[in-house]
């Protein structure tokens, strides 16, 4: 079974293209009709609503981006541990990490979305300890709950992924370190994870692009990211397809970003051979 | 009160909505089955026109699969929702036919089968070069047409490599139903709302839907496995 690919292909750095080899007479065919398109786009439909929308529309960005970056980290420090009971825990922990991935993976992320936000948001309320605690502005708003949700998932899919890498370190290299005399923790920290971490980083890319991807979920619990003022934009102009195209637009160019910075780190991590 | 959970809601008679939320699974199989059959033809298509079609096609290709690995499935699906049904009845008018009205069920398998249709071109693309080349060359030595090669020798020796990706792609298809209740289409995710809305029982109806979820993707798994194991009978087990 295909545990260990626990995603489709995400678009990753191999997908860009290279400077070589990139013009050719048929590419500047195509590319001389792409332009033409865009300035038929750009000319022919109707973009007078994009200044107003612009300072929202920034705002959505830095919105999308920062629940893509708090969920990532925060899921990645989830993924950790669960990826490493899943490999030499006790059963007693083994189980229900290996229970949470399964049920995370099998269900769909807008349904747990919509059970934390709809499900505890219901049900809070009910506790006079949580309306007094020092939390509860915090929880009346719509983002914590997509925070909690994005994390969840990133986490049990990332898990699944780490505990690949932690049983793919060479067992050699643990028996080094435990002969040099290291402590369990030390040989954790200083051998284990490293390995596993650097194992792990190729699909690390596809996964930040796949949370990116998903992100515009949380639009549909009230969080105004870019895909909710969009949203909004269409609903007050009546248009159907110009905010959507830009919206592509954005998406597109945040992936290509994404993927370059990830490029960018992995070229500076040396390898054998390199 | 008696009992914490009012199970009778989840009845399968009219007061209960267990019944709605059953008929809810089944167009999101229906979708899931069909969008994945769409995608895989598109996939085989796609394949085969990035390894062996010309340069344009290439890079047309090239474009489409871009686009759909880089833009969000929810944004993909709105705007192939409206511009699919768009199109099609602008060039039914140009034919000089009527509106149509494209019910939800086929909107929903297209848009599926075009976002999955991407990324098995990809898998399939991955799984038919790992073919040896020396047994397709030994295919048209035999003076086999292209057709017969694809049918007899390509996607036989190919499904072993791409059944991990397939089976990967047909989780994915089965859970990118949900997305489709942003759009209204009364699919499993969208009626659990509707039926936690109207009764308040939230986690009763969002955690029945979840167990329904993953109920079909531990089947998936167990013939998936099955599957697998036919199609790498003839191989070495590694391990």
């Amino acid at each position: 079974m295909s545990n260990e690919t626990t995603h489709a292909l995400a678009f990753s750095p191999q997908d860009l293209p290279k400077t070589e080899s990139f013009f050719k007479p048929h590419r500047i065919v195509l590319i001389v009709l792409f332009v033409g398109l865009v300035l038929a786009i750009a000319i022919f439909m109707r973009w007078d609503w994009l200044p107003r929308y612009l300072p929202r529309l920034g705002n959505g960005i830095l919105v999308s981006l920062a629940m893509l970056f708090s969920t990532s980290i925060l899921g990645f420090l989830l993924a950790i541990p669960l990826g490493l009971v899943q490999v030499t825990g006790p059963w007693l922990l083994k189980g229900p990490a290996r229970l949470f991935c399964t049920v995370i993976r099998g269900t769909p992320l807008l349904l747990q979305l919509w059970l934390l936000y709809y499900g505890l948001g219901s049900l809070f309320p009910q506790f006079p300890a949580i309306r007094q605690s020092f939390l509860w502005p915090y929880l009346r708003e719509a983002w914590p709950y997509g925070v909690a949700a994005l994390t969840i998932s990133f986490a049990a899919y990332e898990g699944e992924v780490m505990r690949g890498a932690f049983a793919g370190v060479p067992q050699g290299e643990l028996e080094a370190a435990r002969a040099y005399g290291m402590r369990r923790w030390t040989m954790f920290r200083r051998i284990w994870l490293p390995r596993a971490v650097h194992r792990a980083l190729p699909t690390l890319t596809g996964e930040t692009v796949l949370q990116l991807k998903s992100t515009p979920l949380v639009a549909t619990i009230t969080v105004i990211d870019v895909y909710a003022v969009i949203s909004k934009v269409r609903q007050e102009t009546f248009l159907t397809y110009e905010p959507l195209i830009l919206l592509a637009l954005v998406y597109m160019c945040l992936t290509g970003l994404l993927v370059l910075a990830f490029r960018y780190f992995e070229n500076r991590i040396p390898t054998r051979g390199a | 009160m008696d009992s914490f959970v009012n199970w009778s809601l989840l009845a399968l008679s009219a007061p209960g909505w267990g019944g709605a939320l059953l008929q809810g699974f089944l167009h999101s199989i229906e979708i899931a089955l069909g969008g994945y059959a769409l995608g895989l033809l598109l996939g085989i298509s796609g394949a085969f026109g990035k390894l062996y079609g010309g340069p344009v096609l290439r890079d047309l290709l090239e474009c489409y699969t871009t686009i759909v690995r880089a833009v969000p499935e929810l944004v993909l699906i709105l705007l192939l929702y409206y511009a699919g049904t768009d199109l099609l009845n602008q060039l039914l008018g140009l034919l000089g036919l009527g509106a149509v009205d494209i019910s939800g069920l086929m909107a929903g398998i297209f848009v599926i089968g075009v976002v999955q249709g991407a990324y098995s071109t990809e898998v399939l693309r991955g799984a038919i070069r790992a073919v040896p080349a020396g047994q397709i060359e030994a295919a048209r030595a035999y003076g086999m047409s292209p057709a017969k090669v694809l049918r007899r020798i390509t996607l036989p020796a190919m499904l072993p490599y791409a059944l991990p990706g397939l089976s990967n792609l047909w989780l994915i298809a089965t859970k990118d139903t949900a997305l489709l209740a942003v759009v209204g289409f009364a699919e499993l995710t969208l009626v659990t709302r509707q039926a936690a809305g109207a009764t308040k029982a939230y986690f009763l109806f969002f955690c029945a839907a979840g167990a329904l979820y993953l109920a079909l993707t531990l089947v998936s798994n167990a013939v998936i496995g099955v599957i697998e194991r036919h199609a790498r009978r003839g191989f070495v087990e590694q391990r």
